[in-house]
């Protein structure tokens, strides 16, 4: 359960998130939609513990990003945007890596990294170096790495881009599965299709600010829609700029 | 602790794949110096040993005129050829420096000997010549010999002694001693050694900040529960390995080298066998910190792995600046000298080399100094990797 609280974030003169407030429920697949800028990225920094907000608060599993932060990263699987993997490394040792700094060693950590691998079909090139991988290839390495240590919560910032057409679909078979097994799923995308067939829950993200939020069928009845990227374009007009 | 290990051992492996990280740590940094080194002492001793051994030639204009001066120089080790042009030609060949020195004897050279009067001779020469400064100094050398020999012989044929012409006498006592002239130029061994130190380390250190920017891989390892300064600490441990390596490397490769050089032939003798290694490790060793923790926070200050490169470039010149100075200025070793890092590694290596007592006080001073200012420094490093800057 990630519950977020209000939180704010700026940049200099930049205001990149104001007052974000939604809850991400375990077991669903809860979506952070917005235009390119609209302060996903920004939010999800908060929660992934890597920037501290201005205002506001954020918990995860009931624990504060803040003040608890390093018991949140143990229960947190994060894939940044574009996450850079190491290209002297190969695929295991990279993997290897995180499992290592989370805590885990010897036959554990090599079982679940066997796991891993199956999972996520990374036999053919598990021990390769990462230099020269396609992004395809280097999405799934950095998810693997991301879920080395069997997380309940599990953060994606835009976790398709660059991808292909059959990556995306093993990609968006893997993320239905992480909700099957009771997990909570947090993802951004500027992809409206995307998230419509992937999210229990959508919250539509403009200047900082929450426009809208709900399940696809509540959004829909409640801008009167049948189709999404109608509901989509009007949330997002309702929010200007504020002075 | 054992986080901190997983992520030295990381960046080792890491940094042991990349072939520019290993050639400069193992490679180019420390035997760049020794080879330098070894180059330069060889000419030198090439230059000075076999200048005194060959017969200097020396053309002459007019040898008839003095056959007695002619066979002086001879018997004194010039090979004396008759000059085929006149005095003009022979101008103009030493100004363009097709021939050092060209002796000209006045045709009236034998007459005035025999009246007992000052005879004549010329030496013409380029005094802004440095390469031939040395066979104009012999030729002079050897005509002031003949000289003061006919001077002695016409006092003595008249009776007087030939000591009343010479009142003061001077004897040069050089204190020197052979290995205190080495260590002039063995002195530079420690700038080498500071040097292929910090390219050992150079990067890694960047790799580790800028290049884990750059690459995208710094935002998910800040997700992992390590704390940033565990990070930090462990990229440091990671860049100290790399650099006790490199200087592990220079120090043998400069016993095997200058084993091979011939310093005896300079009147040195070269202080360099494994005890110097082992103590020089152990003196040097602590330098490793700062030099770490230095180049780590100055790369972590910037956005890119090329932006990196140019302030550590500069940055690794800083440490070597100390050297310089002492080598200008020829300070002599004190406690309050030993504080300073880098200068004090200089003063405390170069008494190793130079055979003198190392003073237990004073390399204690620098160790400690160097360490407190070490740790000083990786504290300011980890204090400016929790920013939220760094994200970039």
């Amino acid at each position: 359960m990630i519950e977020v609280d209000g939180i704010s974030k700026r940049f200099g003169k930049v205001e990149a998130v104001r007052s974000v407030s939604f809850a991400a429920e375990d077991g669903r697949i809860t979506g952070l939609l917005g235009p390119n800028g609209a302060g996903k990225s920004t939010t999800l920094r908060v929660l992934y513990t890597v920037l501290k907000p201005d205002g506001g608060r954020a918990r995860i599993g009931g624990r504060d990003v803040v003040t608890d932060a390093l018991a949140v990263r143990r229960s947190m699987g994060a894939m940044p945007h574009g996450a850079g993997l190491y290209p002297q490394l190969t695929a295991w040792e990279n993997i290897a890596y995180y499992g290592r700094l989370h805590g885990l060693a010897g036959p554990a950590l090599a079982r679940r990294i066997d796991d891993i691998t199956q999972l996520l079909n990374l036999g053919e090139f598990i021990d390769r170096r990462t230099k020269g991988f396609s992004q395809g290839q280097r999405t799934r390495v950095a998810l693997a790495r991301a879920l080395v240590h069997d997380p309940q919560h599990v953060l994606l910032d835009e976790p398709t881009n660059g991808l292909d057409v059959m990556a995306t679909r093993a990609l968006r078979q893997l993320i239905l599965r992480l909700r099957d097994q009771g997990r909570c799923v947090l993802l951004s995308s500027h992809v409206m299709q995307e998230v419509a067939a992937l999210c229990d829950c959508i919250v539509i993200v403009a200047h900082g600010q929450v426009a809208a939020s709900g399940t696809p069928d509540e959004l829909r009845r409640r801008y009167a829609e049948t189709d999404l990227e109608e509901v989509f374009v009007r949330a997002i007009s309702g929010v200007g700029e504020r002075p | 602790m054992k986080t901190l290990w997983t992520v030295v051992g990381k960046e080792l492996l890491d940094n042991a794949r990349d072939r520019r990280t290993l050639a400069s740590a193992l490679l180019f940094g420390p035997l760049f110096g020794p080879l330098l080194f070894a180059v330069l002492i060889s000419v030198v001793i090439q230059q000075s040993v076999s200048d005194i051994e060959r017969p200097v030639s020396l053309p002459v204009i007019g040898a008839e005129h003095a056959p007695n001066l002619i066979g002086f120089l001879d018997r004194n080790g010039f090979e004396v050829e008759d000059w085929s042009g006149d005095a003009a030609d022979a101008r103009d060949a030493v100004q363009a420096g097709r021939v050092d020195v060209v002796l000209v004897i006045d045709p009236v050279f034998g007459e005035r000997f025999q009246a007992g009067l000052p005879a004549r001779v010329q030496l013409i020469q380029d005094a802004s010549a440095q390469r031939a400064a040395r066979n104009v100094n012999r030729a002079r050398g050897a005509l002031n010999a003949y000289s003061a020999q006919l001077r002695a012989l016409r006092l003595q044929a008249r009776g007087v002694s030939p000591d009343v012409l010479r009142p003061v006498v001077i004897d040069d006592v050089d204190v020197s001693t052979a290995t205190g002239r080495a260590a002039l130029l063995l002195g530079m061994i420690t700038y080498f050694l500071l040097a292929a130190m910090l390219m050992g380390g150079l990067y890694l250190a960047i790799d580790a900040t800028a290049g884990e920017r750059e690459r995208g891989s710094l935002e998910p390892l800040l997700t992992l529960p390590v704390t940033r300064s565990t990070l930090l600490v462990g990229k440091i441990l990671a860049t100290c390995c790399y650099m006790l390596l490199s200087l592990v490397i220079t120090l043998v490769a400069f016993a095997i080298g200058l084993s091979f050089v011939s310093l005896e032939e300079l009147g040195m003798s070269a202080n360099f066998g494994p005890q110097v290694v082992g103590l020089g490790f152990l003196l040097m060793a602590p330098f490793v910190l700062l030099g770490a923790a230095l180049m780590t926070l100055v790369a972590s200050f910037t956005k890119t792995y090329k932006e990196a490169q140019t302030y550590v470039g500069v940055l690794i010149v800083v440490p070597t600046l100390p050297i310089l100075f002492a080598a200008f200025l020829s300070v002599k070793p004190s406690a309050l000298l030993m504080a300073v890092p880098s200068l004090s590694q200089h003063l405390l290596m170069t008494a190793l080399i130079r055979n003198e007592p190392v003073d237990p006080g004073h390399a204690a001073i620098s160790v400690v100094s160097t360490l407190v200012l070490g740790a000083l420094v990786t504290w300011l490093a980890t204090l400016f990797y929790r920013r939220e800057g760094l994200m970039g």
